[in-house]
This record gives C-alpha cells, structure tokens and sequence, in this order.
C-alpha cells in the first residue's frame, strides 16, 4: 500500500534536513506505529506524504499502491486514498462543518471520475457516522472546529475519515490533548475503520493509543530515520526504558 | 481631521501650473449639474450650495483624501461606463416592496405601489410643491450637522443637486422590506439622488438597495430614528458592473434606537462610502459593515469606506467591522473613527478592518482613530492585512478540497464577521450563496 524508500527531505527555507533516507513500508490491511523522541522528524513525514509546501524532497520516493506521491498536489493525493489526521485541526470560522465535509466528499468522487452524493443522501450517511463518534448535530452546524474541545476536534478529523473513506489514514499524535473517554472513542472509531483494503500509519509518543490500537509493526524514528522496527513489544519496551537504549544501539 | 473643515480654497486643491483654480473647478463641476429649483427643499438646496462653495472641493492633500483621489468626483462630467443588461439577483426570494430608480429617478411605472401598512413612502421629485412636507425639516439637516469636525463636500452637492429620492416615514411595523432597485439608462449617467428616512418612536423597518446606479452616483441617506426605532439597511451592487460612487449615510440615533448598515460591494471602479452616525440618545445602537471584493483584473479597484461614529450619551454600543479582499493591484482604504463625547460613560465601542491581500500587488490603507473623552468606557479597535492561511489551505486541499475552491472557503470565511452583522438569516444566507457562486465561477479570485 504505502512504500517509502530511502526518503530525504529538507525544509525549503533552510538548509535543514529533516528526514534522512527513511525507508518503511506499510502492507494493506496493516496497522503501523511510529514512535521516536521530539525532534526526529516525525511530523515532517506527514506532512511531506500528505503534500504541505515548505519542504523540499532531495532523494528518494513515497509511493501509495506503486504511484509516486510526490508529484501529486495534495488534493491529488486526498482523491488517491491519503489521509491525515492533524495533530492541530484548523478552525475555520464562516464555514460549517457539514459543508466542508460535503464538498470534500464531493470533491474527492468528483476527482475519481465517481457521482457525487446528493444532499439527502450525504446527510444520512454523516448522521449514523456523527453518532456513532458521538458528534452532536450540533457540532456538524457549527463552524469548522470552532469552540470544539481538543477531543472535540479530534473526533471531527475521525468523522472525516470515516466520510471520506481513505485507503490510507496517517494519525499524526492523535492521542495528544485527550482524555481516556476521548481516546477510547477516537480509538473505536478507528478499530471500526480498519480493513484488509486499508492501512494505518500512527505517529504517537505514547505506548497507551496502542493499547486501543493495536499495531503491527512499531518503528522507532530518530534524527530522520527508522532505527528499528519490530511487533507491538517495542512500543512496550520504549515505555519502560525510554528511547535511550534504542538510540546507543542506532549509534 | 478638524483641519480639513479650517483649510482654505486654495489649500484643498493643488495649484498645478495650467490647473483651474479650486473655486473655478467647483464652478464648472456645478455648471454640468441640473440644479433643481423651487419647492419644498428650495431653502436647504440653496444653504447647501453655500456650505459647498465655503468648504470648496476636495484636493489630494486633504487630510480626508489622502489616500483616495477625489478626482473622480470632482470632474465635471462622468466618464460613459457600459454595464450589462438583466436584473439584480439578489433578494429574489424575499417578498419586498420594489421601488425602481432609473438613473437616480423614481420610475412609478417599474415599482410597486406605494402604499404598505406601517409606512409613508414619497419622493422627493414627486413632492416638490408639496409645502408642508414632512421631509422639510430633515432634508439637508443631518447632512449640515455631519459637516463637522470633518467637511463632506460632495455631501453638500448632494443635497444641493439631488434629483430624486425616497421619503420613508416609518410610523410601525412594515411586514415586507422596502427594496430600492438602481438601473441604470444611459452609460454615462451622472446621478444624485438623495433618500430621507424618519423611523418614528418604537417603529422598525428594513431598506434593501440592489442594482447599478449611474456610471458616476453621489447618493446620501439621511436616517432620523427617533426612540426605540429600528432600522436596517443592507446595501448590495451588482457585482459585474463598473461604477464610480461616493455615498453618505448621516444617521441620529435616539434612545434605545438601533441602526444597522451593512454593504457588500464587489468590483467596480472606484467608490467610497462614508457613514456619519450621531448617537444622541442614552443606549443606542449603531452598526456599520463592509464586505469588499475587488480583483484589478476585472477592471480598476479602489474602495473607501470612511466611518464616523459619535457617542454623545450613556451606554451606547457600537460595531465597525469592514473586510476587504483585494487581488491584481486592488487597493482598499478604511478610515475608521470612533468619539466619545465627554459624560458618554459605559460606551461600548468596537472597530475592526481587515484585508485579506490575495497578491502581493494589492494594498491596504488603514486609519483607525479613537478620541474619548469619558473615563468609564471600552473602546476597541483593530486593523490587520493578511494574506490566505496556508495552514487553513492545506487543511482544506488535505480533505481534497481543490485549492480554487479552498479560496473560495477562505474567503467566505474571512467575510463571515462581516456578513454576521446582517441580522436576518434568510437575507445573510443569500448574500452568503451569491458570493459564493461569483466566487466560484471567478476562479481567480
């Protein structure tokens, strides 16, 4: 589903490398942890598959089902399958919640050659969708994240996830800013998406969204690379002894 | 800006070698006027035309048109500016009372009748021998008081010129909008025309204004809401014309009174829309709002909107909130000032202008002023110019959104305090979809 093959990456203002020939691969239907100290560039590599400006590629390539992702604009990619869930959703004021999601999933069908969903037929699908996230109808009314708490929001990027149906669904620290109801619901909404046509890339600092989510392959990142992958035990093993033993070894 | 009203002739005009002088070039932009004569407005027509000769026409160096040229309005003549056939679209759902001005002139034939429960409705032309108008002691009244601390000439010319217009006397509850519908009859029609409004105690009523005026307008509203009134004005152009205007809203608010304004203007040449509001009585309200979208592309854009909000009394509340988008060279001007008159204690005064520069070309140019002289009040203001949120944009082209249409969003959104000041949903949510259909089928903006 997703290869990632020796990937480097500056940011384009500054002669700063960010990721350093980072290597991974997720199979369809897997789910895969990242874990690593700040700094080691994981919220790079979100935002570089998922096509922000500001970075520049100077080696290597992404790739979802065999396609390069890196040409692609990051609508291109949205339509391709990819998804990211923001650690930060942005609010947007003066423009409603249940209108964004339409026009995305409209957009994204538009752009696949697929017929768009009529306004009856969008709001039956967001309604079960909304409840089963526990997202009021209210919630849906009002503006884009406006005056959503921190596990609000988080829910808001699930219910998108769950609309848009992606084959491919990056979290990039989801579990920050939640509580333990917020997380078990983030999570359950997750579960319930998993499949053997999609994959999950979850980027977290913490071993407990694993527990809720459970991985795989754990990757360990550090200074822009994975320094080593292995099943879910590593995640346990990095929150009992820290990054500390992973890193002398790497060195 | 109390200068501007003390500066001399010659002062307010530059005297370029070969230039006429300022008096001569006030003379000659009268002389191309028809000047209407006799009737009830006679006394204020010729008053006005003496206060327009005292105070001359403005010149660049004035303090109030540093960064608008008045050139436009000066010239004698207006420049012929070709439009497109078709009625406005906006407000087409709504059932209002339509009053058809062509060229800045009452056409009865094109309007609906004018009777409706709740109000008078007149017009200046038609009640010209008409003695004991009721408009007799406000034509011209609000206008003189807002002569001061800052001269408004071409509201002065206005209310010497003015060839039409509506006298509203609103006595309760009308059960439809009033709708004021420009079009406009020749290309290169110079029009004056001139509305008076009384909102009589407790009465409400809402004024809509659609259309294209002339290929030059000068219009002026005088708004007198006695205790308790209401009234709304929300003012849309239509979009795909070019026009040069300068409008003036001069509005004294009574006790408890509200006022709210809000106009979109999108294209046009150049315009400039000036607010004047005198709250006089304890706990009025008074709300001004812009939404401005100009792109050079479609044809040359400067847009002023210059406001004047006096607190003379207890608790009064008042909200400025103009937004402008401007793209391809567009400029937009805000000259904003909010006074608080000694004794107006727990005056509420809020004033925010923004653009949203979707080029590097573009341009904003902002005043804001406060001068307060109470102790016990809470004045805010703000100005800021931007450019898209590239955050916001990611976020939208993340979800798939393309980025032409992530644009669109984001320029509703920034609009969205703006057009919060229109009070009616029904009305807010169509000016909401027009915009965004405009928007949408102009990718470039």
């Amino acid at each position: 589903m997703l290869k990632i093959d020796n990937l480097h990456v500056k940011l384009e203002e500054e002669d700063k490398q960010i990721l350093k020939g980072l290597s991974l691969e997720v199979p369809a239907g897997q789910v895969h942890a990242i874990m690593g100290p700040n700094g080691s560039g994981k919220s790079t590599l979100s935002y570089v598959l998922s096509g922000r400006d500001g970075y520049e590629v100077t080696e290597g390539d992404a790739s979802l089902d065999g396609e390069s992702l890196l040409e692609m604009e990051p609508e291109e990619r949205a339509a391709a399958g990819l998804f990211l869930a923001f650690q930060y959703p942005v609010e947007i004021p003066g423009v409603g919640n249940m209108t964004f999601l339409r026009t995305a999933v409209n957009a994204q069908r538009k752009a696949r050659g697929e017929e768009e969903l009529s306004s009856a037929e969008f709001l039956k699908i967001v309604r079960e969708k909304a409840k089963e996230l526990q997202i009021s109808p209210e919630m849906l009314k009002r503006p884009v994240n406006m005056g959503f708490s921190g596990g609000e929001k988080k829910r808001n990027e699930i219910l998108q996830m769950a609309m848009l149906e992606p084959r491919m669904c990056i979290m990039d620290e989801t579990d920050s800013g939640l509580d333990v109801d917020a997380m078990r619901l983030v999570s359950e909404g997750v579960n319930a998406l998993r499949s053997p046509d999609r994959s999950f890339l979850v980027i977290t600092h913490y071993q407990r969204l694993l527990n809720h989510i459970q991985p795989d392959v754990v990757h360990i990142m550090s200074n822009g690379r994975i320094i080593k992958s292995g099943g879910p035990e590593l995640a346990l093993e990095v929150e009992e002894n820290g990054y500390g033993d992973l890193l002398a070894e790497a060195d | 800006m109390t200068e501007a009203a003390v500066k001399t002739k010659d002062e307010v005009t530059p005297q370029v070698s070969g230039a006429p002088k300022a008096a001569d070039a006030l003379e000659a932009r009268l002389a191309a006027l028809p000047l209407p004569k006799g009737g009830w407005s006679a006394d204020a027509r010729s008053e006005a035309l003496a206060r327009l000769r005292d105070m001359g026409l403005p010149g660049p160096r004035d303090e109030y048109w540093r960064f608008t040229d008045p050139r436009p309005f000066n010239a004698p003549e207006a420049k012929p500016l070709p439009i497109a056939d078709g009625a406005s679209p906006l407000f087409t759902s709504r059932d209002k009372l339509t009053l058809v001005f062509v060229d800045g002139v009452f056409d009865a034939a094109a309007s609906d009748d004018l009777s409706l429960e709740g109000v008078e409705i007149s017009t200046l032309k038609g009640t010209h021998d008409d003695a004991d108008h009721w408009a007799k002691g406000l034509y011209g009244a609000l206008e003189t008081a807002g002569q001061k601390p800052a001269a408004r000439p071409f509201a002065a010319l206005n209310t010497a010129a003015a060839q039409d217009g509506l006298l509203i006397r609103v006595t309760g509850t009308p059960s439809k909008p009033i709708h004021v519908l420009h079009r406009r009859g020749s290309d290169d029609a110079d029009v004056v025309w001139h509305h008076v409004i009384r909102v009589e105690e407790g009465a409400e009523a809402t004024l809509l204004e659609t259309g294209t005026v002339g290929a030059r307008s000068n219009g002026v509203i005088e708004a007198d809401l006695a205790k308790g009134a209401r009234l709304h004005m929300i003012a849309a152009k239509r979009a795909a014309d070019p026009k040069i205007g300068i409008s003036h809203i001069f509005a004294r608010v009574d006790e408890g009174a509200a006022i709210k304004s809000f106009v979109l203007s999108v294209n046009g040449n150049v315009m400039r829309n000036e607010a004047i509001i005198d709250m006089v009585g304890d706990d009025a309200v008074a709300h001004v709002a812009a939404a401005v979208l100009g792109d050079q592309n479609v044809g040359p854009f400067h847009h002023d909107d210059t406001v004047f909000i006096t607190h003379g009394a207890l608790r009064g509340e008042s909200r400025q909130v103009f937004k402008k988008v401007l793209k391809n060279g567009a400029t937009g001007v805000f000259q904003g000032k909010i006074l608080v008159k000694p004794g107006a204690q727990k005056t509420d005064g809020y004033q925010i202008s923004q653009a949203l520069l979707l080029d590097e070309r573009s341009q904003f140019l902002a005043k804001p002023e406060l001068e307060i002289y109470a102790d016990d009040v809470a004045c805010s203001h703000g100005s800021t110019t931007g450019a898209i949120d590239e955050d916001a944009l990611f976020y939208f082209r993340s979800r798939g959104i393309p980025r032409e249409r992530a644009i669109v969003f984001l320029v509703l959104s920034f609009l969205a305090d703006a057009l919060e000041e229109v009070e009616d949903e029904g009305l807010r949510d169509e000016i909401n979809e027009r915009l965004d259909a405009w928007l949408t089928d102009r990718p470039q903006i």
